[in-house]
């Protein structure tokens, strides 16, 4: 089974993030970069599925796909550290500034030439939060979208999933070759050993630009994308609060703002 | 006058506040159109009319119950092309956004998600986000194709004006395929509302100390008729189901009012709560940065504290 899982590096969570102000995309220079976290589900999810098809005596291959700049080899490092067995990264400056919509694209165009039995994204991504890539990619792919997974069963070329949704789950099935992500807490991701770390270095990574994959460089980038940012601009804090210390009426005192609020 | 459609979130047919909140919202462009899919369309034509909604589609075909996400997109992406749509509006909830995302993709325009507000502008509706946790403000606008915005919920409020919401049957000119429902389960929530729909909400954090001390929350939830929400440390431990959580992996709320109750406010945590109108905190330790959030703030034990609350909250009642 040739199982793809789409890795994204994102600026560190507890950092403060900003955008820059020349174009108004992310700064990437002035942060470190990390696995965006969600995906880390994805990468177990897809080590899971890979030994289990191996223990049943098929074969199987995880292959990581990320798009970034040079930075993110160290996420394909870590994945591969995970015990990914290859890796493929789109590096290119044309890529800077890309929106989902020309991520999508780009993404889908190397899929289609690598192959996949099983596309596996996160959730979404830490920073842009848009929550839109595997819904995306089947689009593109013209393939099953099994998306928002908290459990997912394989049992041939059948696949079965549980979807969160607002207000429970539904129980999804579908057949393979599909899309499918995966929302935290569907696993444990493991941390790399340090076998895993030591084989990580050998294992193959594939750089490829969007001549070597067949990409139009005006559909993508800043200048190809559908959408733009108009101006950014930092928070103002919030005006400081009534803070009391409770003396025994902390309790009065919060009735009594949600009462002046008219909350009560 | 421009057709705005808006796509309703609905169970049966209650139709979601969030819902009521996009058709408010297409009045600043032009007419709004709800597509509504599945069963409960004439039960709820009224309450779209309240809210100034021209006209109502309606696709009742089982494919919108039997298949994800694609029925949907597909559906929006011919009433785009057949209404000449300029703008189509969806919550921005998990399910919508993945809507939004495959409907960009068939009719190749911009999609903006986690909206909090929308303005007209030359160049088309401006939309501004708040991201990074909210730390930083973008507006953003779609300059190809025909804008596709996902909402945040609560991100403006219903407002009556009337509308014919005439009812008019559309059903899907392709077939549906991919995957495919078997089962729908719905979680046991009683009547609490939805946590990123609703106006109120109480969330714990590790100050209440286990499972039975995060009963508390459920308590003064229930006695606001608010949500109840839980930080990272709460669901990790097994405290409360994950579902609840609130923060930079979990759900992104922006009620009218918060209450963090025993929630240190570490930023993983604020980065989902951060735009909310009006923050209440409870916590002991009186350095943890959720005080710099609050509109107002009680330095102390919630286990002292929320207790009197409760008493007032009925003694006011």
């Amino acid at each position: 089974m040739n199982i793809v899982v789409c890795v994204k590096q994102v600026p560190d969570t507890w950092a403060e993030r900003k955008l820059k102000d020349a174009d108004g995309t992310l700064d990437r220079a002035s942060v470190d970069g990390l696995i965006n976290e969600l995906d880390e589900y994805a990468i177990e999810e897809g080590l899971q599925i890979a030994e289990a098809q191996r223990a049943a005596g098929a074969d199987a291959e995880v292959t990581i796909l990320t798009m970034g700049p040079e930075k993110a080899a160290e996420s394909i490092r870590k994945a591969l550290s995970m015990g990914a067995d290859k890796a493929v990264h789109l590096l290119d400056d044309g890529l800077a500034g890309s929106d989902a919509l020309s991520t999508s694209y780009v993404l889908a165009q190397v899929l289609a030439q690598t192959g996949f039995d099983l596309i596996i994204c996160g959730s979404e991504s830490t920073d842009a939060r848009m929550g839109v890539m595997a819904a995306m990619l089947a689009e593109r792919l013209d393939v099953p979208q099994v998306s928002l997974a908290s459990k997912v069963e394989i049992d041939g070329s059948a696949i079965r999933i549980r979807r969160v949704s607002e207000d429970g789950y539904f129980e999804v099935e579908s057949t393979l070759p599909a899309v499918i992500s995966v929302v935290e807490k569907i696993n444990e991701p493991r941390y790399p050993s340090f076998k895993g770390i030591m084989a990580a270095k050998k294992k193959p990574v594939q750089t490829m630009t969007l001549a070597d994959a067949g990409i139009d460089p005006a559909a993508v980038g800043l200048a190809g994308a559908a959408t733009e940012v108009v101006d950014h601009t930092q928070r103002p804090p919030r005006e400081a609060g009534t803070i009391v210390k409770d003396e025994g009426d902390g309790g009065v005192k919060v009735a009594e703002f949600l009462a002046a609020r008219k909350f009560i | 006058m421009a057709e705005i459609l808006v796509l309703a979130e609905h169970v049966d047919d209650d139709v979601k506040k969030v819902t009521l909140e996009l058709i408010t919202l297409a009045r600043r462009f032009g007419e709004p159109s709800v597509v509504w899919t599945g069963p409960g369309a004439e039960q709820a034509q009224a309450r779209c009319a309240e809210y100034g909604a021209a006209r109502v589609y309606v696709a009742s075909d089982a494919v919108f119950d039997d298949y994800v996400v694609a029925p949907a997109a597909a559906l929006l992406a011919q009433l785009v092309a057949e209404k000449s749509a300029v703008l189509v509006l969806l919550a921005g909830t998990a399910q919508g956004k993945e809507v939004a995302g495959r409907l960009a993709v068939k009719i190749d325009s911009g999609v903006l998600t986690d909206a909090v507000d929308l303005q007209p502008g030359d160049d088309g509706p401006v939309a501004e986000q708040s991201i990074f946790g909210g730390a930083t403000i973008v507006h953003s606008r779609v300059r190809r194709g025909t804008p596709i915005v996902a909402m945040r919920p609560n991100a403006v409020a219903p407002e009556p004006s009337p509308g014919a919401a005439e009812l008019s049957q559309v059903s899907l000119a392709s077939e549906a395929t991919g995957a495919r429902v078997t089962n729908r389960v719905v979680a046991e929530r009683g009547e609490r509302p939805d946590l990123t729909e609703a106006s109120i909400v109480v969330s714990g954090g590790r100050g209440t100390g286990g499972a039975e001390g995060f009963q508390i929350i459920e308590t003064l939830a229930d006695s606001l008729n608010a949500a109840v929400g839980a930080s990272r440390a709460v669901t990790d431990a097994g405290w409360y189901p994950h579902q609840f959580q609130v923060g930079q992996t979990g759900k992104t709320v922006s009620p009218q009012l918060y209450m963090a109750v025993g929630i240190s406010g570490a930023i993983q945590h604020r980065a989902g709560m951060q735009t909310s109108k009006t923050i209440i905190a409870v916590n002991k330790d009186p350095e943890a940065p959720i005080f710099e959030l609050a509109d107002f703030g009680v330095v102390g034990d919630l286990f002292k504290v929320v207790p009197q609350l409760l008493e007032e909250i009925g003694k006011r009642k």
